[in-house]
This record gives C-alpha cells, sequence and structure tokens, in this order.
C-alpha cells in the first residue's frame, strides 16, 4: 500500500501540461531532423526549417507551441496498492482534472473545450473535462501520461468496422485512404496510430494508444504492417503542410486486440507534426 | 522572392497573386474561427451589420491562446479553413472580404467565390503558432469577448509569412 497526495498529483499534471505544451520530446524532435533530411523540394524543407524554428521561438518566449493546446487526453495506470489522500476527493480522475484546470491557467494555455457539443458549444473556460483513460494493475505504481490532442489532426480520424474478409490489404487501404482525404488539413507530416479489432468502442482507444508508442510492434507481421503503412502513406506525396513533399507521415504504429468473429474493426488516429507527450510517474 | 501585401487589399496587387506564390502580409488583419463565422452569418441574415467591416479586409482563422504578462499575444497559428467553408462565401460576396488566411483546402463553392470577388485564400504554416506570434505586433479582441479564444480580435502584423493557395481566379495550390 501506498498513500500519494492529492496536491502532487495536481502539481504534476499541471506542469506536465505546460511542459508537454512548450517543448517537444527528443523523440518528437528527431522525426523532423530526419523528415528534413529526406525531403529534397524547396518549399517542403523551408516548412521543416520553420517547424524547427518554432521550437526554438516557444522555449525562447515561454509560448506554445500550438495555440491549439488540445483537449488533454490521459492514460492512467494504478496499482491496487495506491491510495489518494489529502484532497477533496478520493479519485485520480478528479486529481488529474484539478492538474489540468491548473495547468491550463498557470501555462497560458488555450482552453478549448465547448460543454455542449450540439446546441450551446459554451467554452468550459479550463479545458476540462479532460479524456482519461484509466487501467489497473497490481502494485502501487501510478503512471500518468498526457497528450494534448489538437482538434484538425482529430476530426480527420476515422473508424470503419470492416469484414474479416478485408483483411491486410482492406486495412492498408483504410489507413491510407483516411490519411489521403486528410490531405493538408491535419498538419502533416503526422503520425499515424491505428487500433485494429475490440470492438466498436475499443478500437479508437488502441489507435490513440497506439500514436504514443515509440519502438516497432513487437509481433513481427504487425511491425511490417506499419512500414507497409508508412511507405504507402508515403508514396501519397502530400508533404509538410499538404504542399507535396516525401514525409507525410513520420511513423505508424499499431495496437492489436482480439475482436468477434464477425468482426475487423479499424481505427485511424491522426496527429499533427507537433507530437506532443508526456509521462509522469508519481 | 517575397512579395509585399499591406492591408486593406488592393485589387491591382491580388490580381497579381498565383498559386504558391510567398507574401509577406503587414497591417491591420481580423480574427475569427467557427463561432465568429457563425456569429457574422447569424447578422447578416437578420440585416445587421457586422462587428467589424471586412471591405477589402483579410480574416485570420486563427484562436490564439492567453497572452503572457508582457507579450502582446500568445501562440497563434492558423486552424484548419474548410470548416468556415460553409460561411466564406456570403462573406465574400456580401461584405467585401477580400482575403482569408488558414491552412488546408477549402471546398469548390469557396474557389468559386474567391474567384467571383477577386480574393485571395492564403496558407500559413499550421502548427508553428510561436513562430507566427512574433509577427503579430498588436492584438485587442473587438467583438464577441465572450467567445473567449474565439472572440474577434484585431491583429496588426508585421511580415507575416503566407503562402498563395487560391488565387483570384480560383486556381488552387494543388492543381498544379
Amino acid at each position: 500500500m501506498r498513500t500519494v497526495d492529492y496536491a502532487s498529483v495536481v502539481d504534476e499534471v499541471a506542469s506536465a501540461c505546460i511542459r508537454a505544451n512548450r517543448e517537444l520530446p527528443e523523440f518528437s524532435l528527431s522525426y523532423y531532423r530526419t523528415a528534413l533530411k529526406r525531403e529534397t523540394d524547396n518549399r517542403a524543407r523551408s516548412i521543416i526549417d520553420r517547424y524547427i524554428q518554432n521550437v526554438a521561438v516557444a522555449a525562447e518566449r515561454s509560448l506554445p507551441l500550438c495555440q491549439d493546446t488540445g483537449t488533454a487526453v490521459f492514460f492512467i495506470t494504478i496499482g491496487n496498492g495506491i491510495t489518494l489522500a489529502g484532497g477533496p476527493s478520493p479519485l485520480i480522475c478528479d486529481a488529474v482534472n484539478d492538474g489540468v484546470r491548473k495547468g491550463y491557467a498557470e501555462g497560458y494555455l488555450r482552453k478549448s473545450i465547448v460543454s455542449d457539443p450540439l446546441y450551446e458549444r459554451k467554452n468550459s473556460t479550463d479545458n476540462t473535462p479532460s479524456i482519461i483513460h484509466l487501467e489497473q494493475c497490481e502494485g502501487d505504481i501510478l503512471e500518468i501520461e498526457y497528450a494534448p490532442k489538437g482538434g484538425g489532426a482529430e476530426n480527420m480520424s476515422r473508424l470503419k468496422m470492416m469484414t474479416p474478409a478485408d483483411g491486410e490489404e482492406g486495412v492498408l487501404d483504410f489507413v491510407v485512404q483516411t490519411v489521403k482525404e486528410a490531405g493538408g488539413n491535419p498538419c502533416p507530416p503526422v503520425v499515424i496510430g491505428v487500433g485494429i479489432g475490440g470492438n466498436f468502442e475499443r478500437c479508437t482507444y488502441l489507435a490513440k494508444k497506439a500514436l504514443f508508442r515509440e519502438e516497432p510492434h513487437s509481433d513481427q507481421r504487425y511491425a511490417a504492417l506499419e512500414q507497409k503503412i508508412l511507405q504507402a502513406v508515403n508514396a501519397l506525396g502530400i508533404g509538410p503542410q499538404g504542399f507535396g513533399g516525401k514525409v507525410t507521415a513520420f511513423d505508424a504504429h499499431i495496437e492489436y486486440e482480439p475482436c468477434h468473429i464477425a468482426s475487423l474493426p479499424v481505427a485511424v488516429n491522426i496527429n499533427c507534426h507537433v507530437h506532443r507527450h508526456a509521462v509522469i510517474s508519481l | 522572392m517575397n512579395i509585399q501585401l499591406t492591408t486593406p487589399l488592393r485589387q491591382e496587387d491580388l490580381l497579381k497573386l498565383k498559386p504558391g506564390d510567398e507574401v509577406s502580409l503587414s497591417g491591420i488583419i481580423y480574427t475569427a474561427r467557427d463561432a465568429a463565422h457563425k456569429r457574422f452569418v447569424a447578422a447578416l441574415d437578420s440585416g445587421e451589420k457586422l462587428p467589424v467591416n471586412l471591405e477589402d479586409q483579410v480574416l485570420y482563422y486563427t484562436g490564439p491562446t492567453p497572452a503572457r504578462p508582457g507579450q502582446v499575444i500568445g501562440s497563434a497559428g492558423p486552424t484548419t479553413s474548410y470548416r468556415m467553408d460553409p460561411y466564406t462565401p456570403r462573406l465574400l460576396d456580401e461584405c467585401g472580404l477580400k482575403g482569408m488566411v488558414g491552412k488546408g483546402d477549402r471546398s469548390e463553392d469557396v474557389a468559386l467565390a474567391v474567384a467571383r470577388n477577386d480574393a485571395v485564400y492564403f496558407a500559413a504554416i499550421g502548427g508553428a503558432g510561436a513562430l507566427i506570434a512574433s509577427c503579430v505586433v498588436s492584438c485587442e479582441v473587438v467583438a464577441y469577448d465572450d467567445l473567449g479564444a474565439e472572440a474577434v480580435h484585431k491583429l496588426r502584423v508585421k511580415d507575416f509569412p503566407l503562402i498563395v493557395a487560391i488565387d483570384s481566379n480560383g486556381r488552387q495550390l494543388d492543381d498544379s
């Protein structure tokens, strides 16, 4: 058993929100450097160059890298031995949302959430509620992964309930078609997260989770499919900002889970070139 | 070579632009995104005047982050333009709007309306909001304050780097 202080969760989440919106992790920065080496077209190179300058200016002036500081998405892994104490609520989700309120206010981040999606569309003014995916495990670890997810790229994401007969080729076609239709809208070069299996709602969760994995899939067949997706997408020629180029996607990752005998759910979640992510261990 | 443009836009300058031209824009521009566009068109529907005069002006599709103390504006890059497509032709046809700045493709209807009005659609670099903030000299909210980041801001920009994405003939950059 381990007791975690509510206020420390709030503070850590708040600072992760601020940090992730101002600084890119090394992994995401390496995407820019690799793309710059691969692009030969002048316009494509000059756009990637400006992405790199943007990182420097954001650090220098303590500004968010992008004005869209996103929906705050969290993947939380919480051990059964963790107890949250000392706060207004015993629930980790409440502490995380309080952290978002604090971070988005103190970090001068944009509040981009409307409370009613269809009618009033009134801004909630503190960027909550965030989207929280909670996973339990044994032991006393508490790990919180945060990703600010911009609306432009999220809007280009798709789900298709395919059939088993569609197979690998069907999956590949669907992913490539999704990126093609997105064109310049999601701020390419993009990162592609693909969820395969599960069911209707689980599949989209898998796609989001796939976005933030850094290594190729541990199953060789899926790792090979990730490469096929990346090659096919980069052959589209959409390029940085959709103005043409060799790099339309930096990376593609797949997560899969078992599914029903009748189904082959496939979800494609797209992230923009500002591939922001932070991990906190408490 | 960058083409220097200042607002209010002049027709003779716009007619010379071609898709892919790189432009440095200076002067006053107005921000508006989804919610402000909806209100603009609702105002037109009920015969009211818009809160800003768009004649020969430029709308910039952005919702900036709040300014830090001592800074003019927060991060301020373009948002995806197609969401404004349902509203744009009326602003061009009825309000004299001449320029839009955003990112991504526009509908056929927008391209036609751009051509009909000798207007131009410019693309700014998406996901470079901190860099673009350096081009903003002043910023004030001039309408729809209750919309927060979606309020209409009057910006003075200097050398805002843009690419012509639809020219005054309705030709799109990726048609070429």
